[in-house]
């Protein structure tokens, strides 16, 4: 298992190193977005309205964090990854139109998004999930939110990270899902584990 | 005056009051009143009760309780797969950092869920649920947690946990001068993980193993393994899914005191570590820490089956509340 560290922006040549099973720690600019922030990115890309961040060669975080405002400054007090599956059925576009590199969540995704990686050189990485204090000790600062109306777990939250990891590769840009091998290894047991428990089937 | 201004300017009255008195000590240990004169309560009850339960909130979100821990450290210990021990180590050094730095261990607070006994001679219990709902909004600020509840259709977030029917909660009665509240913020992570079954009563054991082997696999990764797996059997389909999330409250190192359901449990817990999903769902052994079983005798031609799922970060805390306002957090 290698590791390789990454600093923003991220380029595609970089991002096609890694396999699955890699370590990769990430530093530089991380934008959180979670199911209604991928909606209204796709959307506004197709209707051509304005998205009021760059994604392109960066780093989206399946995150929705706890922030407190401090006079004016937001700091993150936790921000742990949340379940990626929910957002599978808009990242392969998002991939494909915003062009971030690295994905970074937890619980895997699908075949679309594993697609979409290899074909347009992205990974997708799995952080410890519930591990929010771990994370934000990696925050440096909050750069801004933006899209608040979708309230504070829904946000971008924009954020400068330093070191961010270990965040272990499960999708490659190779076409390979290390959540699926597991996944299918798991059904492949079933039966045995069935016999074991003395189940008829 | 709007009501919900009336609220908070009772809140802040409440909070201005106390700023003398013992609340401001931790309270994590037994709180005792005995110095005070019998008959002279610091804090009426519906205070004691909403500073409990905020207090409780904070100790569920940052405290992982012990026998949790206790499996967390022992899977460490014994995970033979190197990611997940990498994942183990993870959770482990995040359990510590959030009680040293009294952080929240993980962004989902969850959604409030609380389970409340009222003893039979605590007299007029009619003034919790408001008590509960200000300590919900008082504990968004002060924990803080994060702002979960939104309408279940426009998806509006309410901004401080509390909406229709929530903070939800459970209802028991007891014996006693006291009342009870346990809190359980339950995350969304393991929560969309749960599931129902109405299985063919005919197969029995058979069923219910299946059942839960097929809806681990199913879940794989998503419910932040290692899980705690909550099982109710029986009763109707409502309540078999009450059940299951009842049997979270207990503590895993805790078996059914019904010797062929602790077998169960000890059996399901084996199987499901067998499916090699691991910790975080990157392989290895310790795919659940605990498998835990409530049943209640159903209609002779079914079987329903719950299953609620906990991840790693099961939280919860209990506090008992006296009547004269002696409070002890019990769990």
């Amino acid at each position: 298992m290698a590791t390789f560290r990454y600093e923003t922006p991220i380029s595609e040549t970089d991002v096609r190193k890694p396999n699955i099973g890699d370590s990769v720690y990430v530093s530089g600019t991380m934008i959180t977005a979670r199911d209604q922030a991928h909606r209204r990115a796709l959307e506004y890309v197709k209707t051509g309205r304005h998205i009021p961040v760059n994604f392109e060669g960066g780093i989206v975080f399946h995150c929705g964090p706890i922030a407190i405002k401090e006079g004016e400054k937001w700091r993150i007090v936790a921000a742990g990854p949340t379940t990626s599956t929910r957002m599978e059925s808009y990242e392969a576009e998002f991939i494909e139109r915003l062009k971030p590199r690295i994905i970074v969540g937890k619980a895997g995704m699908g075949a679309k998004t594993a697609e979409a990686a290899k074909k347009f050189g992205a990974i997708y990485c799995d952080f410890t999930g519930g591990a929010a204090v771990l994370a934000s000790q990696r925050i440096r600062t909050v750069k801004g939110v933006e899209w608040y109306d979708l309230g504070m777990p829904e946000a971008l939250w924009i954020l400068e990270v330093e070191d961010f990891g270990p965040l272990a590769v499960t999708i490659d840009s190779h076409g390979r899902n290390l959540h699926e091998v597991i996944q299918s290894s798991a059904q492949e047991k079933r039966s045995d584990i069935l016999k074991a428990l003395g189940v008829s089937q | 005056m709007s009501s919900e201004s009336l609220a908070s300017s009772v809140l802040v009255r409440c909070l201005t009051s106390l700023r003398s008195c013992r609340w401001q000590k931790p309270v994590n240990m037994l709180v005792s009143r005995s110095a005070q004169p019998r008959g002279v309560p610091l804090l009426r009850i519906e205070e004691t009760v909403e500073k409990t339960a905020v207090e409780i909130m904070k100790r569920a979100v940052i405290h992982v309780p012990k026998d949790i821990k206790e499996a967390l450290r022992n899977a460490y210990e014994k995970e033979t797969s190197e990611t997940g021990r990498t994942q183990l180590k993870a959770i482990l050094d995040n359990v510590r950092l959030g009680e040293s730095q009294e952080t929240p261990i993980c962004q989902d607070t969850g959604v409030i869920l609380f389970y409340v006994t009222v003893g039979s001679d605590f007299g007029d219990a009619s003034f919790v649920p408001a008590a509960l709902n200000r300590a919900v909004k008082a504990a968004t600020v002060k924990v803080p947690l994060r702002p979960n509840a939104v309408h279940p259709l426009t998806r509006k977030n309410s901004g401080d946990n509390t909406g229709t029917n929530m903070p939800y909660i459970n209802w028991n009665l007891g014996v006693g001068e006291y009342i009870e509240v346990t809190v359980m913020p339950k995350g969304a992570g393991s929560e969309n993980m749960s599931s129902l079954a109405m299985l063919t009563p005919g197969e029995g054991a058979s069923a219910v193993k299946r059942f839960v082997v097929d809806q681990v696999i199913r879940a794989g990764a998503q419910p932040c393994p290692p899980t705690i797996i909550g099982i109710g059997m029986g009763g109707s389909a409502d309540i078999a899914l009450k059940l299951a999330k009842k049997a979270l409250l207990r503590p895993i190192d805790q078996r059914h005191p019904d010797p062929d359901i602790a077998d169960l449990e000890k059996e399901l817990l084996k199987g499901v570590n067998m499916t090699g999903i691991g910790p975080m769902g990157l392989g290895g052994t310790y795919t659940s820490l605990g498998v835990n079983i409530e049943y209640a005798y159903c209609h002779t031609a079914s079987l329903p089956v719950g299953i609620n799922m906990q991840c790693w970060a099961s939280r919860r805390a209990t506090a008992r509340i006296h009547k004269d306002g002696k409070v002890e957090i019990v769990d």
